[in-house]
This record gives structure tokens, sequence and C-alpha cells, in this order.
């Protein structure tokens, strides 16, 4: 990573490859009756005011639990869902809502389910030819040895060329999906839960093959999982979303190491350990359910779970922010994390963490991310330190 | 028998009919589970891990069937019992908890009354007794609110607060032993924390048994003293948990335990098993693990690989595990 500097301001910010701004996504759901009645929403916000940033070359990990919108900004991030409010930006330009083939092409994406993402009625070959012939990826006549070169990239034989999906095994029809993603040469490859859908043994081949992808081909990627031991092995920097917001986002050895936020630390203290039953009797990391997304509670949204809520949180809606005093704190100038500041595009400092000094890099929603450390509140297990390589 | 133990599975043989031949699906499958005790069932798809389970409960699918052996639950032999006589021992003696609560609960049917019919149906109790032992149940598995949600339909439920109500159902006949089938896989970990613990806290204050099939190696540790890790359909390795999945005693565990992302820390590069998992309609001769096997000798090819006990109470089907204990000790020794 960045050697720590001292003047800070001296510093351009290495521009993002991609980057949200704001980034709202809803879907029309609620019910009439239900508005009226139960003072519910009838808008269900799944991403509410995002901002992240990905830079060229890293691996990006997007974790939460289910409902927390992470699936819908990935799927905003690849224009497979049109956003209700912010901006995507991609190399340095802005994307539209409907984006031109071009646009599309370089950011592309592998889904859970190699069983339903895939054609059953269309060869594998089929599946390419079609793809190099749409986006004009190769010329022609070099469309054959194009589609074989792409299965040797992911471990398959250009005899599985005239292969129909259902003759592959799940992990191999993973890898006909990555090859898929990878035939239009994108820069960006999101993956949603790769090896969620497949058995312990086989997902080892398919992190191996990301992560050897990412190192050969100098890909951009964002994981989403909710395995936080996949993230540690692939990932350099995690988010942690909670009902449709990040809520802290930092380094990984960071967030394993000293997690901030107060739902980061319940999320890492549920993971079950080989060296630990859950005989002991202790309380679960985090007790209760998330709330509904049609009922977003006031202030903080963690609140209703947080073991260390206090009046302030039901009040005050945390910004994603820096330990005070650093830049992209809340209240320096330029602050990544607060929605209202935003500073024209391109301009210094509005880009956020590349080049900053240690703990810049680590930003938390919470009201007392920085101020509650290393009491382990409420998680009930504490974590393991572990050697930070950065500083050294 | 010992009067300590609960349930006795002896030579358990589950044969599948298909289009491509019969599957062997359960081969051979031998396990006791103490009173009070709780055995984790790990594997891969198609280990036969959920085959035995269900041959246990006796709800193996149309095409399955036992073949040959016995499962002595309490001293009696279901596979000799009749169905009508089998329906009568689910409830009071063995319950079952599976991972799809929307689909084993009835959507149409108020939770209240599901948790409830198990009492009036099995034990005789009127709607009344029945109705305020479920709203205990309820409590006791921890639903806020059990009052109102005693009329609450099973989608108006997440999916944390169905498991509850699946192990409130388990729980209402006061079984000896609660067969799990993947009880949190669908869940979130979060979730999944909450009812592992849960589920730990009630075996322990009613001394029901427990045989938990799971795929996850670190939800075995937390439920279970005890693991049987299967492959191909046969029992590879048994022992006390921690023992088997810090300390592997045959290649297969070993190669699970080297393929999963540990959260605790992080390697260069998995390791993952090679080629693919046996068909079982024509199993590979000799040790089923052979042709991926990385210390394969000639007779591994050939011999049969029973479950042979080791030193320490543990037992494992590998004719060389002391290669596998060489390796363990490798990995060790690497920083």
């Amino acid at each position: 990573m960045t050697a720590p500097l001292n003047d800070t301001t001296a510093v351009v910010p290495a521009e993002p490859l991609l980057s949200a701004r704001d980034v709202s996504v809803s879907f029309p759901v609620g019910s009439r009756v239900n508005a009226r009645f139960r003072g519910e929403e009838r808008l269900l916000r799944a991403v509410d005011g995002v901002d992240l940033e990905m830079r060229r070359g890293e691996a990006l990990a997007l974790v939460g639990e289910s409902g927390s919108g992470k699936s819908t900004l990935a799927q905003a991030l690849v224009g497979l869902l049109r956003t209700d409010r912010g901006e995507i930006r991609f190399d340095g330009k802005v994307l539209p809502a409907s984006r031109s083939r071009a646009d599309r092409r370089r950011i592309q994406m592998v889904f859970q389910d190699p069983y339903s993402s895939l054609n059953p009625r269309m060869t594998v070959g089929g599946m390419l030819r079609e793809l190099l012939r749409v986006h004009h990826v190769v010329p022609a006549n070099r469309v054959a040895t194009f589609s074989a070169e792409l299965l040797a990239l992911v471990g398959l034989s250009a005899a599985d060329l005239s292969a129909y999906p259902r003759q592959f095994s799940g992990g191999q029809r993973q890898r006909v999906a990555i090859a898929r993603a990878l035939a239009l040469r994108p820069d960006v490859l999101v993956a949603d839960e790769p090896v969620s859908a497949l058995d312990v043994s086989v997902q080892a081949t398919i992190l191996n093959l990301l992560s050897n992808l990412r190192n050969d081909l100098g890909l951009t990627l964002l994981l989403i999982s909710h395995n936080l031991a996949v993230v540690r092995h692939l990932c350099d920097r995690v988010a942690v979303m909670y009902l449709g917001r990040i809520v802290e986002v930092a380094p990984t050895e960071q967030i394993f190491s000293t997690p901030r936020h107060p739902y980061t630390r319940g999320l890492l203290a549920a993971i079950p350990r080989m060296t630990e039953g859950a005989a002991d009797g202790s309380a679960p990391a985090i007790a209760g359910d998330p709330p509904s997304p049609l009922r977003i509670p006031t202030g903080c949204r963690f609140r209703t779970r947080c073991p260390i809520a206090q009046p302030r949180c039901e009040q005050e809606d945390p910004v994603l922010a820096a330990a005070p005093g650093l830049p992209g704190s809340a209240d320096s100038p330029g602050s990544l994390g607060s929605p209202g500041s935003h500073d024209s595009p391109g301009s210094p400092g509005s880009v956020g963490s590349f080049g900053f000094p240690d703990g810049a890099e680590h930003l938390a929603a919470c009201h007392f991310a920085f101020s509650v450390v290393g009491d382990g509140a409420g998680t009930g297990r504490s974590e393991k330190p572990s050697a930070n390589e950065h500083n050294a | 028998m010992s009067a300590e133990t609960i349930l006795e599975v002896r030579d358990l043989h589950v044969r599948i009919a298909s289009r491509r031949g019969i599957v062997r699906a359960v081969d051979g499958v031998s396990f006791d589970v103490p009173r009070g005790g709780a055995l984790g069932l790990v594997g891969e798809s198609g280990s036969g891990k959920s085959m035995t389970l269900r041959a246990i409960l006796g709800v193996l699918p149309a095409e399955a069937q036992v073949t040959s052996g016995e499962i002595r639950l309490d001293g009696v032999d279901l596979v000799q019992l009749r169905g009508s006589d089998v329906n009568r021992l689910r409830g009071p003696k063995m319950a079952m908890i599976f991972q799809e609560p929307m689909s084993a609960l009835n959507p149409v049917m108020r939770v209240g009354w599901q948790i409830a019919e198990g009492l009036q149906v099995h034990l005789g109790f009127s709607r009344g007794r029945a109705s305020e032992r479920a709203l205990e149940l309820m409590r006791r598995v921890g639903i806020p609110d059990p009052a109102r949600r005693f009329r609450a339909y099973p989608h108006e439920f997440s999916g944390g607060m169905r498991q509850r109500v699946m192990i409130a159902i388990a729980l209402s006949c006061e079984p000896e032993i609660i067969l799990c089938d993947e009880p949190t896989t669908a869940l979130d970990v979060t979730i999944q924390d909450q009812i592992l613990r849960l589920l730990t806290r009630l075996c322990q204050e009613s001394g029901v048994s427990l045989v938990f099939v799971t795929h996850d190696l670190p939800v075995v540790a937390q439920v279970c003293r005890d693991v049987a890790v299967m492959y191909g359909g046969q029992i590879v390795e048994q022992g006390e948990v921690r023992e088997v999945l810090l300390d592997p005693r045959h290649p297969y565990t070993l190669g699970l335990v080297r393929s999963a992302p540990d959260f605790e820390y992080v390697r260069e590069s998995l390791v993952p098993i090679p080629g693919s998992p046996p068909s079982l309609v024509s199993p590979p001769s000799g040790c089923r693990f052979h042709p991926r096997c990385a210390f394969v000798e000639d007779d591994c090819r050939t011999s049969e690989t029973p479950l042979r006990p080791l030193p320490g109470g543990r037992s494992t089907a590998c004719l060389h595990y002391e290669r596998t204990l060489e390796a363990v000790e490798a990995d060790r020794a690497r920083p």
C-alpha cells in the first residue's frame, strides 16, 4: 500500500476507475394498504445514497446480510438496473442511464447460480460467438481461436466449445460464465456470490481462478459475498453494507483486525470458528432480524440491533467518515462521506482516499466508531489482533 | 447396545433406482449417537449424508430403499417397522429440522396451530392445552410477542423466525433425538449464529440428542462433539470434531479443510481437491477416494477400506493415514 505522507495537500489523488456518488436504487413494491395503515413506504429503497470508489486493479468486496442491497448496488454499477439518483462514473466520465454498447462491454458480471445464468439451448461456443460478433471484439476469422483461448484461460479445453451447459458440473459452468464475462475484455469484473452455489472442494478452484485472472489480466474485481473468509482471501478492501447504506469501508486487514462499526464487529463475531463451540451459552453476536427496508429506522439504521445505541443515534444519521482530524473525516472539507458536500467532479480532494495517510482509508458510519475502539463492545467475542503488514 | 446409546446405525445400505442404474447412495454406514450427544455428518453434495438422515426418519424418496442394515432407535429397529408404526415414533421419539423452513411449513395454517398440531395428534392434548403449550414453546425459542405471532402465517415470518418455528415444532413432543438437515444453510451468518446458539442451549437443557447434517465444517464445530466425514456414500473418518478438523487422519478430510478459505488465517492459495466426486452407480474399486488422492498406493485401488479404529477413540478408512499425518505436520511447520 502507500507510504505515509506528511504533506497530504500535495498529493493528487489517483482517479478511481469506477465510482458511485450518492447512488440510490428503489423498487415500487409496498402496498397501498400497508402504506395507509402501517405507515410503511411504498418505495423499497434497496440502495440509499451510496458513495463507493474502485481503483484500477484492486479487488473490492461488498459484504452484508441478505437484503442489505449489495447485489442491487452491483447491478446498478454494471448497468442492469437504473438508478433513481446519483451518478456512476467510469474511467473519468459519467455513465448515462442507458449505456452505449462500448460502455457496457467494459463492466461485466458473473452471477451466483451457473445453472440459471447460462442459456441451456446454446453451446458454449455459440454463446461466445454471439458475444464476440455483436461487440466486434475480434475479426470474424479470429472468433474460433479467440474462443478457444478464452476457455484455456479459465481452465477448460477447446473441445468444450461444442458442449451444452448441462454437460458440465457446477464448477465448470462457473468457469464458462467467467469465460463469457471475459470475452468482452472488460476492465471491471463484478462477481455476485460466485462460489455460493458450489461445493467446498470446487469453491477453491474458482477462487484461485479469480485470483489468477486478476493478476494476469490486471482486472478490477468487485466481489459480492456473504462469506467473510472468501473475502479475506481474495480482496484488498472491504465495504460493509447494511440496509442500503455502506456502514464501513477499509483495507481488508483493518476490517478484520480493528472493525470500527458495531455491525461489522457483530458480523465478524457471528462467523463460526473451527476452534470454538456455541455451547458456552453466550449471547448471539447480533440479536434480532434486520428491519424491513420498507420501514427504515430513523437516525442510524443499525440502532435497533446495536449493542451500544444511544439516544443520539435515533436523531442523527451518521455519515461515512474517517477518524476525526484525518482527511475524509466528517469535519474536514470535501468529505467523502457527507452526501451534501460533493465537490465538482475531478477537483482535488473530491475523489478520495488514494494516497492518504494510514487510517484515512478506514471510514465508518457510526457516531461512536472512533471513540469505542478496543473494548469489543457488545460482540461477546474479542477479535484476535493480527499483524498489520501495511505499517511494516 | 448400551443403555447410553440412543441411535445405533449398523451397515446401512440405501439404493436408488435411476435411469443410469442403481445408485449406491449410502453404502455400509455405521455410527452410534450417545444419549444427549450430538453427531455431525459432513460431506459434499452426493456424499450420502442427507440420504442417511432420511433413511433414519423413514422419509426416503419413492425410488430409494433401505436394502440392508439396522437403524436402532432406543432399541427398536426402524428398518423392520411398518410405515404406520414409524409414523407414531415421529414426533415423540424423533423429530426433524429441514433446510428450507418455508417449504417444510404449511403456508395456509397459522404458525401457532402448526406447533400445537403434533401435541394434539401424538400426545392427545386438547386444543386449549396444546395452544397454551405452543405459546410457551414460542417463548422458549425466542419468538417475540408470541401471543400475536401465534396467529400469523409462515410468510409473515423472516427466515430466522421460520427456523425458530421449526425448532419449536421439533421440540413440541419432547423427542429423544432431533435430526437436522442443513438447518442454517439458507440463513445469514448473524441469524445462523442465533439459531446455532439457540439449538445448542435447548438441546443441553432438555438432554435431547442431535444428528446434524451440513457441508460447513466450522458450523459442525459449533454444535457437535463428534463428527463423521462422508464421501461417496461411506464414512471415511470419525472422531471428536476438533481433532478431526484440525488434525485429520484421512486425505479427503485434509482436502476439505485445505480447500476451504479459513477465516483465522490466510493462505497464499487454496488447495482444491483434484477431480470430481465418484459416480455412485459404478463406484471406483478399493478406496473410493483413490482416483483423487495425492497419497494413493497400489493397494488403495484393490483392497476394501472399512473404517478402522485408531488410538484415542477415532477411526479412519484410510490404509495409509500416516501420509496424511505427515502432510498435516508439514502444513503446520510452514510459517
